[in-house]
Formats: structure tokens, C-alpha cells, sequence
């Protein structure tokens, strides 16, 4: 295929109408500079053309000292796209929180538009900067030049991934703990966990601030590790009347939408019973200027979340209740040395910690790291009959 | 079929540069591959690693988890990396002549 011509993208053009913006538009945009996003545009039209795709699965290509962080890709039709032969992509860590000044994001495009396709996303599932497409050739200048830039590569493979976190404090005033803080350091201080994979499987953190969990911890990082609080949601009764006053129905919308109705409002006074709380947020949420959570604050580290891949998807189940946000730290370090040594000696290859936990049950799992049970455990501890108790504990 | 050239002898590979045809592995294929790994010199520490992956793959057709590596090797896995710069999977299983490891090493 001459180099100056592109072909026709019938199909994907379609993907470029309306008013919303287009990758379509932006991998045209990208192959004015680098003819190697045109091969992919036309790749991904004779895929369209054919319903399948032409990738060839995986690839076993890194920088050296690194056992992670790039993901081989081939075209398998390298004749017709020699310029995406290879193309391959490369995962950049990202800082806690995704803060970055226009001049740090402008470095990295600019190594990446010298080095690889100029393509990036921002940012992949893991929360790592994503750098899409470039030569076996390139990986080493690419990688080089990032660390000169202060910029590290993020984790893949059978390793730590990238922990990422939440906005916590610094842009968000329900944070429980300084979830950036926590991501910073954990990423510090697991850099060969990260670089040189050795777990059965990938293990991912995420930090969220509040229940809220703005990076879906609960249902995708095998550690959860998501702020709450121990005491009583704080509640400031003239701003409630100003809900009220302006319209808001309470009743409605806040008190009988709890999932534990522990919410009661007389048309003047909302009480909570906050024993049967369950931190859900939902009425913070509907009235953030009248209920914040209470003072007594830190995380619950919850277990076992993953996407469908292999098998199929979990949620994360509570491991820790409560740690206060001043231990949290020694806290998590002491949890995953034992984590990491159980799935160490017990895990098979590819399994995830969660499904590991589901074959051996979470009775041995507990024994196995010294975590003593408790009802948190247990979604509906007070509906739930199969308790079994040991021998020597009956009698 | 992307080819690798050391010492006058022309190898078939994978695009990743792993040998295509394990059966004709020997140790001179294994020094020959060093050079595509940086690796200078093989030393007796080299061979142990490249002689436990081929044995285990020789024994059950699929190279072995990073972490049995270790243990039966007796190095920790930043030794290995000190070996072998990138690595036991992509670099000590290709001088051992291993087909490219899926999600194993």
C-alpha cells in the first residue's frame, strides 16, 4: 500500500458522525504524523468489514531489568499493515490520584509522538497511562526517556499492578484516609512486586476514600481498601431544614431509599439510628451539606474482586472491618505479606486470590493467614446457617 | 518466519525471538542466544537456570512458575534478573529454548 494513501474507512466513518468526539477522528488525526495509525485504522476496518479481529494474542516482549510493564502486540496481517506489525503497548504508572500539570502531560506525549504511534489512553482500566503502539526497537528508548522524565512503567503480567487511588483529600471532603498518600507509598515500597512478577497471578490495590468508591474497588482489586468511619454520621439540623424548605422530600428520597430504613424524619426532625447504618453514603450524597460521615475515620480492606476473565466475576467480601486511618498502613503491609505467602504456597497458576478463597474456603483462608472470623464476614451473618464449628470447639 | 543469525547459523524464530523448533535445542544454541539477551558470558550460575527450565520442560512440556524457578534453583528473583536481564520468562526460557511461556514463568 503506497505510504500517502489512505483507503476508504466506510464503516468507521459512520463512527465519526454526531456531536460527540471520535477515536476514529483522533487515529486519522494521529496518522497525519505517523503513517503506522492509518495500518491501524485500515486493520480495524477490515475487521469491522469481517466481524473478527486480527491481533495475535500476547506477545513476551519488556525493557531489560523489567519483567512487566509492556504488552507485546502483532498484527496477524503483518504483510498487508507492515507498520503495525508490531505494536506493541506500553504501561505507563500513573501518579496517585491522576494529577498532572499540562507541562508533565505534554513530556509524555511529546517521548511517546518521538518513540511510538502518538496514540495514548488516558487512562487503562489498571489506571495506568497507556502509550498504544510502537516497534520492539523503540521499547528501550521509550523506557529510558521516562525514567529521565521522572516517569516509571506500571505493572502487568502475573504482578502487583499499578495500585491506584481515589482523589482523596486533596479534592474530595468525604475522604476517610489519605488514599493518595496510601497509593504513593505502596507503589514505593512494592516496586519489585510490580517490575518482576512472581505471583500465580495479577494482584491489583485500589484505594477509595468512602463508600462511594470512585475507583471501584469493591468490584474490581483484589485488596479493597475503601474509607468509612466508625461513629456517627454528623448531622447539622438547620441545613436538613434548608433541604426540606427548597423542596426536598425526604421521606422519599432519602429516609426509605436506605437500605436499612435506619432513617426516620417527622417533617422536622431526622433522626438515624446509627447502629443499623451500613455506610452506604446514599443520604450524604442526596444532602451533602447537611450529613457528613463521623469523625472517627479509616478503611475497610475487603478481598477477592475481579473481572470475568478466566473465571468468572467477584465482588470483594470484608476481611478487615475497621482499621483506623493512623494504622492503615501497617495494617495493609502486615495483611498482604500474609496474603501474598498463603496464595504463594496455595494458589495455582492463574488464580486469582478471590477464587482461591472460594476453593479452599474462607474458614481455611482465615486459618491460613491468622485472621480470626467475624460477622462482617459474612453478607447476612444473621440468616446464614451453615456454621460449622470444629470438633474441639463444641465440646 | 522472522530468522535469528549468531555464530554463522541461522535459527527460526518467533516474533518474539524464541526458537521455533525446541527439539533441535543444544548448548550451543543456548550461548548463541546470549548474544541476543546481552548476555556475554554464560556462567556456571547461567547454566543452572538453563538447565533446570529445559529439564522441567522436558519433564512436563510447559516451563515452570516464577516462583519454583527460585526455590529450586536457589536464586531469588532479582539473582535471576541479574542473570538474565529480562527476565526468567522472556530471557532465561528463550536460551533454554523453551516455546514462548503463556502466562507461566
Amino acid at each position: 500500500m503506497p505510504d500517502d494513501e489512505r483507503r476508504p474507512t466506510k464503516l468507521l466513518d459512520q463512527l465519526e458522525e454526531g456531536p460527540w468526539p471520535s477515536f476514529v477522528t483522533e487515529i486519522k488525526k494521529a496518522g497525519e504524523k505517523n503513517p503506522a495509525c492509518n495500518d491501524l485504522l485500515q486493520q480495524l476496518e477490515s475487521s469491522y468489514e469481517e466481524k473478527r479481529g486480527h491481533w495475535k494474542h500476547g506477545g513476551m516482549v519488556g525493557v531489560r531489568g523489567y519483567g512487566g510493564g509492556v504488552i507485546g502486540r502483532y498484527s496477524a496481517m503483518p504483510e498487508q499493515f507492515p507498520r503495525i506489525a508490531h505494536f506493541h503497548t506500553i504501561r505507563v504508572n500513573h501518579p496517585s490520584g491522576w494529577f498532572y500539570t499540562s507541562d508533565a502531560l505534554r513530556t509524555l506525549a511529546d517521548i511517546w509522538e518521538r518513540h511510538g504511534s502518538g496514540l495514548t489512553n488516558f487512562h487503562g482500566s489498571t489506571g495506568d497511562i497507556i502509550f498504544l503502539g510502537t516497534n520492539t526497537t523503540e521499547l528501550e528508548p521509550t523506557f529510558n526517556e521516562l525514567t529521565q522524565a521522572g516517569f516509571d512503567l506500571g505493572g502487568s503480567g502475573s504482578a502487583l499492578r499499578t495500585p491506584s487511588s481515589c482523589v482523596g483529600q486533596a479534592r474530595c471532603e468525604w475522604a476517610c484516609y489519605d488514599t493518595m498518600k496510601l497509593c504513593n507509598d505502596l507503589t514505593h515500597q512494592y516496586q519489585d512486586e510490580m517490575h518482576r512478577p512472581a505471583f500465580p497471578y495479577k494482584f491489583k490495590i485500589k484505594c477509595s476514600g468512602c463508600p462511594n468508591d470512585c475507583v471501584a474497588a469493591s468490584a474490581r482489586a483484589d485488596l479493597s481498601i475503601i474509607g468509612t468511619w466508625k461513629d456517627a454520621i454528623r448531622q447539622d439540623d438547620a441545613a436538613v431544614a434548608e433541604y426540606a424548605a427548597a423542596g426536598l422530600d425526604i421521606r422519599r428520597d432519602v429516609c426509605d431509599r436506605c437500605p436499612t430504613r435506619c432513617m426516620d424524619w417527622d417533617n422536622g426532625k431526622l433522626t438515624i439510628e446509627n447502629r443499623e447504618c451500613v455506610r452506604c453514603m446514599h443520604c450524604i450524597n442526596v444532602m451533602p451539606k447537611a450529613l457528613r460521615p463521623g469523625k472517627e475515620r479509616g478503611a475497610v480492606l475487603l478481598i477477592g474482586a475481579k473481572a470475568p476473565i478466566v473465571k468468572g466475576a467477584l465482588l470483594s467480601s470484608v476481611l478487615v472491618p475497621f482499621v483506623a486511618a493512623e494504622e492503615l498502613e501497617g495494617t495493609v503491609n502486615e495483611l498482604l505479606k500474609r496474603l501474598w505467602d498463603f496464595w504463594d504456597e496455595h494458589g495455582e497458576n492463574r488464580e486469582r486470590i478471590g477464587e482461591l478463597i472460594q476453593r479452599v474456603g474462607l474458614a481455611n483462608f482465615l486459618d491460613g493467614i491468622g485472621l480470626d472470623p467475624t460477622p462482617e464476614m459474612v453478607a447476612a451473618p444473621r440468616d446464614n446457617p451453615f456454621i460449622f464449628f470444629r470438633e474441639e470447639e463444641a465440646n | 518466519m522472522p530468522t535469528f543469525e549468531a555464530n554463522g547459523t541461522v535459527y527460526e524464530v518467533d516474533e518474539d525471538g524464541f526458537l521455533e523448533n525446541p527439539e533441535i535445542w543444544n548448548e550451543a544454541v543456548a550461548k548463541d542466544f546470549a548474544q541476543s539477551e546481552d548476555i556475554t558470558d554464560l556462567t556456571p550460575d547461567h547454566w543452572k537456570v538453563i538447565n533446570y527450565l529445559r529439564n522441567y520442560y522436558l519433564g512436563f512440556g510447559i516451563a515452570p512458575m516464577v516462583r519454583k524457578v527460585c526455590k529450586e534453583t536457589g536464586f531469588k528473583l532479582n539473582e535471576i534478573y541479574g542473570l538474565f536481564p529480562s527476565g526468567p520468562a522472556k530471557g532465561a526460557c528463550k536460551l533454554a529454548g523453551l516455546p514462548k511461556p503463556t502466562g507461566c514463568v
